[in-house]
Protein backbone atom coordinates (compact mmCIF):
# COMPACT_ATOMS: atom_id res chain seq x y z
CA UNK A 1 0.00 0.00 0.00
CA UNK A 2 1.43 3.46 -0.98
CA UNK A 3 -0.59 6.62 -0.53
CA UNK A 4 1.60 9.78 -1.60
CA UNK A 5 0.52 13.58 -1.22
CA UNK A 6 2.25 15.92 -3.25
CA UNK A 7 2.73 19.02 -5.22
CA UNK A 8 3.96 17.54 -8.47
CA UNK A 9 2.41 15.79 -10.80
CA UNK A 10 3.05 12.43 -11.45
CA UNK A 11 3.41 9.82 -14.35
CA UNK A 12 -0.75 8.16 -14.33
CA UNK A 13 1.24 5.81 -17.10
CA UNK A 14 4.17 4.75 -15.19
CA UNK A 15 2.33 4.78 -12.06
CA UNK A 16 0.02 2.21 -13.42
CA UNK A 17 2.26 0.32 -14.70
CA UNK A 18 4.53 -0.03 -12.11
CA UNK A 19 1.70 -0.72 -9.42
CA UNK A 20 0.15 -4.06 -12.08
CA UNK A 21 3.55 -5.43 -12.60
CA UNK A 22 4.14 -5.17 -9.00
CA UNK A 23 0.66 -6.91 -7.95
CA UNK A 24 1.52 -10.60 -7.15
CA UNK A 25 -1.40 -12.35 -6.61
CA UNK A 26 -3.96 -10.80 -8.33
CA UNK A 27 -6.33 -11.24 -11.35
CA UNK A 28 -7.71 -7.66 -11.04
CA UNK A 29 -6.06 -4.09 -11.27
CA UNK A 30 -8.71 -0.85 -11.07
CA UNK A 31 -7.54 2.11 -11.51
CA UNK A 32 -9.29 5.71 -11.65
CA UNK A 33 -7.40 9.22 -12.13
CA UNK A 34 -9.77 12.60 -11.47
CA UNK A 35 -8.98 15.74 -14.12
CA UNK A 36 -9.66 19.10 -13.26
CA UNK A 37 -12.43 19.94 -14.83
CA UNK A 38 -13.65 23.76 -16.48
CA UNK A 39 -15.79 25.55 -13.71
CA UNK A 40 -19.74 25.29 -14.82
CA UNK A 41 -19.46 29.13 -14.08
CA UNK A 42 -17.35 30.35 -16.74
CA UNK A 43 -13.69 30.38 -18.06
CA UNK A 44 -11.45 28.94 -15.19
CA UNK A 45 -7.38 30.15 -14.98
CA UNK A 46 -6.76 27.19 -12.62
CA UNK A 47 -7.82 24.80 -9.82
CA UNK A 48 -6.00 25.43 -6.19
CA UNK A 49 -6.05 22.97 -3.88
CA UNK A 50 -5.56 23.57 -0.06
CA UNK A 51 -4.57 20.90 2.49
CA UNK A 52 -3.78 20.31 5.81
CA UNK A 53 -0.36 19.52 5.75
CA UNK A 54 -0.52 17.74 9.24
CA UNK A 55 -3.56 15.40 8.72
CA UNK A 56 -4.11 14.48 4.78
CA UNK A 57 -1.29 11.45 4.90
CA UNK A 58 -2.58 10.18 7.63
CA UNK A 59 -6.17 10.65 6.84
CA UNK A 60 -5.57 9.08 3.47
CA UNK A 61 -3.68 5.86 5.04
CA UNK A 62 -6.56 5.35 7.18
CA UNK A 63 -9.11 5.45 4.37
CA UNK A 64 -6.70 3.10 2.38
CA UNK A 65 -5.78 0.48 4.96
CA UNK A 66 -9.56 0.52 5.84
CA UNK A 67 -10.34 -0.38 1.97
CA UNK A 68 -7.14 -3.27 2.12
CA UNK A 69 -8.73 -5.37 5.01
CA UNK A 70 -12.55 -4.71 3.85
CA UNK A 71 -11.53 -6.34 0.13
CA UNK A 72 -8.94 -8.08 0.69
CA UNK A 73 -6.58 -6.41 -1.35
CA UNK A 74 -3.20 -7.48 -2.21
CA UNK A 75 -2.17 -3.98 -2.69
CA UNK A 76 -3.70 -0.25 -3.02
CA UNK A 77 -1.86 3.38 -4.11
CA UNK A 78 -3.38 6.57 -3.80
CA UNK A 79 -1.54 10.11 -4.97
CA UNK A 80 -3.14 13.48 -4.48
CA UNK A 81 -2.03 16.65 -5.38
CA UNK A 82 -2.39 20.25 -3.96
CA UNK A 83 -1.43 23.42 -5.00
CA UNK A 84 -2.56 24.96 -8.20
CA UNK A 85 -3.34 23.23 -11.50
CA UNK A 86 -4.56 23.96 -15.08
CA UNK A 87 -7.59 22.70 -16.49
CA UNK A 88 -7.01 19.13 -17.76
CA UNK A 89 -4.42 18.56 -15.27
CA UNK A 90 -4.42 14.74 -13.04
CA UNK A 91 -5.17 15.64 -9.51
CA UNK A 92 -5.30 12.40 -8.24
CA UNK A 93 -5.56 8.47 -9.12
CA UNK A 94 -6.40 5.55 -7.36
CA UNK A 95 -5.31 1.78 -7.73
CA UNK A 96 -6.77 -0.94 -6.29
CA UNK A 97 -5.28 -4.67 -6.68
CA UNK A 98 -7.61 -7.61 -5.87
CA UNK A 99 -7.60 -11.33 -6.41
CA UNK A 100 -11.34 -10.74 -8.47
CA UNK A 101 -12.32 -7.43 -10.48
CA UNK A 102 -15.64 -7.36 -7.80
CA UNK A 103 -13.73 -6.11 -5.08
CA UNK A 104 -10.98 -3.93 -7.62
CA UNK A 105 -13.46 -2.29 -8.21
CA UNK A 106 -15.74 -1.87 -5.29
CA UNK A 107 -11.94 -0.56 -3.26
CA UNK A 108 -11.97 1.89 -5.87
CA UNK A 109 -15.04 3.30 -5.52
CA UNK A 110 -15.17 3.26 -1.85
CA UNK A 111 -11.20 4.52 -2.24
CA UNK A 112 -12.75 7.68 -4.42
CA UNK A 113 -16.15 8.29 -2.24
CA UNK A 114 -14.06 8.72 1.18
CA UNK A 115 -11.47 10.88 -0.56
CA UNK A 116 -13.85 13.17 -1.18
CA UNK A 117 -15.51 14.03 1.72
CA UNK A 118 -12.81 12.34 4.29
CA UNK A 119 -9.86 13.53 3.21
CA UNK A 120 -8.54 17.19 4.31
CA UNK A 121 -8.68 19.14 0.97
CA UNK A 122 -10.49 22.20 -0.36
CA UNK A 123 -10.50 23.07 -4.03
CA UNK A 124 -11.08 26.75 -5.06
CA UNK A 125 -11.98 27.76 -8.40
CA UNK A 126 -9.91 30.63 -9.85
CA UNK A 127 -11.48 32.15 -12.62
CA UNK A 128 -10.33 34.06 -15.97
CA UNK A 129 -11.46 37.53 -14.86
CA UNK A 130 -9.40 37.21 -11.29
CA UNK A 131 -12.78 36.21 -9.01
CA UNK A 132 -12.39 32.94 -6.80
CA UNK A 133 -14.55 30.63 -5.73
CA UNK A 134 -14.22 27.59 -2.98
CA UNK A 135 -16.01 24.77 -4.44
CA UNK A 136 -18.84 23.41 -2.16
CA UNK A 137 -19.47 19.69 -0.70
CA UNK A 138 -22.17 18.00 -2.16
CA UNK A 139 -24.83 16.12 -0.27
CA UNK A 140 -24.70 13.77 -2.55
CA UNK A 141 -21.26 13.01 -1.84
CA UNK A 142 -22.04 12.77 1.51
CA UNK A 143 -24.95 10.58 0.51
CA UNK A 144 -22.81 8.17 -1.04
CA UNK A 145 -20.91 7.25 2.16
CA UNK A 146 -23.52 5.25 3.73
CA UNK A 147 -23.40 2.79 0.78
CA UNK A 148 -20.54 1.23 2.35
CA UNK B 1 -3.52 25.27 22.31
CA UNK B 2 -2.85 25.54 18.27
CA UNK B 3 -5.65 26.63 16.20
CA UNK B 4 -5.96 25.97 12.58
CA UNK B 5 -8.51 27.76 9.96
CA UNK B 6 -8.66 26.26 6.21
CA UNK B 7 -10.10 27.37 3.05
CA UNK B 8 -13.20 30.05 3.60
CA UNK B 9 -12.48 29.86 7.33
CA UNK B 10 -9.02 30.85 7.13
CA UNK B 11 -9.79 33.60 4.78
CA UNK B 12 -12.83 35.15 6.56
CA UNK B 13 -11.03 34.94 10.13
CA UNK B 14 -7.35 36.58 7.96
CA UNK B 15 -5.37 34.08 9.50
CA UNK B 16 -3.97 30.36 9.20
CA UNK B 17 -2.98 30.05 12.80
CA UNK B 18 -2.99 31.39 16.12
CA UNK B 19 -2.55 30.75 19.54
CA UNK B 20 -5.52 30.38 21.80
CA UNK B 21 -5.37 30.37 25.75
CA UNK B 22 -8.79 29.08 26.92
CA UNK B 23 -10.10 27.05 29.52
CA UNK B 24 -13.21 25.72 27.41
CA UNK B 25 -14.54 22.30 28.12
CA UNK B 26 -15.67 21.60 24.95
CA UNK B 27 -15.33 22.27 21.00
CA UNK B 28 -18.77 24.25 21.18
CA UNK B 29 -17.26 26.23 24.26
CA UNK B 30 -14.35 27.10 22.25
CA UNK B 31 -16.24 28.19 19.41
CA UNK B 32 -18.68 30.78 21.47
CA UNK B 33 -15.11 32.26 23.21
CA UNK B 34 -13.79 33.03 19.20
CA UNK B 35 -17.53 34.46 18.04
CA UNK B 36 -17.49 36.67 20.96
CA UNK B 37 -13.82 37.69 19.91
CA UNK B 38 -14.61 40.03 17.02
CA UNK B 39 -16.95 40.36 13.92
CA UNK B 40 -14.88 38.38 11.19
CA UNK B 41 -14.98 35.34 13.58
CA UNK B 42 -18.82 35.43 14.57
CA UNK B 43 -19.00 35.62 10.78
CA UNK B 44 -16.90 32.67 9.86
CA UNK B 45 -18.39 30.70 12.86
CA UNK B 46 -22.43 31.61 12.37
CA UNK B 47 -23.42 28.48 10.66
CA UNK B 48 -21.84 25.11 12.12
CA UNK B 49 -23.49 23.12 9.83
CA UNK B 50 -21.23 24.82 7.24
CA UNK B 51 -18.04 23.31 9.15
CA UNK B 52 -15.78 20.47 10.74
CA UNK B 53 -13.62 20.26 13.26
CA UNK B 54 -10.36 18.22 13.33
CA UNK B 55 -8.90 17.69 17.09
CA UNK B 56 -5.20 16.13 17.01
CA UNK B 57 -5.38 15.63 13.28
CA UNK B 58 -8.63 13.57 13.78
CA UNK B 59 -12.57 14.34 12.83
CA UNK B 60 -14.29 15.08 15.89
CA UNK B 61 -17.96 16.48 17.01
CA UNK B 62 -18.68 19.95 18.42
CA UNK B 63 -19.30 18.85 21.57
CA UNK B 64 -15.74 17.01 21.86
CA UNK B 65 -13.95 17.39 25.17
CA UNK B 66 -11.24 19.55 24.37
CA UNK B 67 -9.18 17.84 27.57
CA UNK B 68 -5.21 17.35 26.38
CA UNK B 69 -5.66 18.14 22.87
CA UNK B 70 -2.91 20.46 21.23
CA UNK B 71 -4.09 20.97 18.15
CA UNK B 72 -8.26 22.02 16.46
CA UNK B 73 -8.49 23.00 13.02
CA UNK B 74 -11.77 24.49 12.24
CA UNK B 75 -12.75 23.99 7.95
CA UNK B 76 -15.76 23.50 5.62
CA UNK B 77 -16.84 20.10 4.55
CA UNK B 78 -13.74 18.43 2.71
CA UNK B 79 -13.66 18.52 -1.00
CA UNK B 80 -11.24 15.97 -1.93
CA UNK B 81 -11.12 13.41 -5.07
Amino acid sequence: MRVAVQEAPFDFGAEAEAFARGAEGAGAVVTFTGVVREADSGAMACMEIEHYPGMTQKALEQIATEAMSRWDLTDALVIHRYGRLAPGAQIMMVATAARHRVAAFDAAEYLMDYLKSRAPFWKKEILQDGSADWVAAKDADEDALRRW
Amino acid sequence: MEVLYFAWVRERIGLPKERVETSAVTVAELVEELKAREERYAAAFADLSALRVALDQELAEFDAPLAGVREVAFFPPMTGG
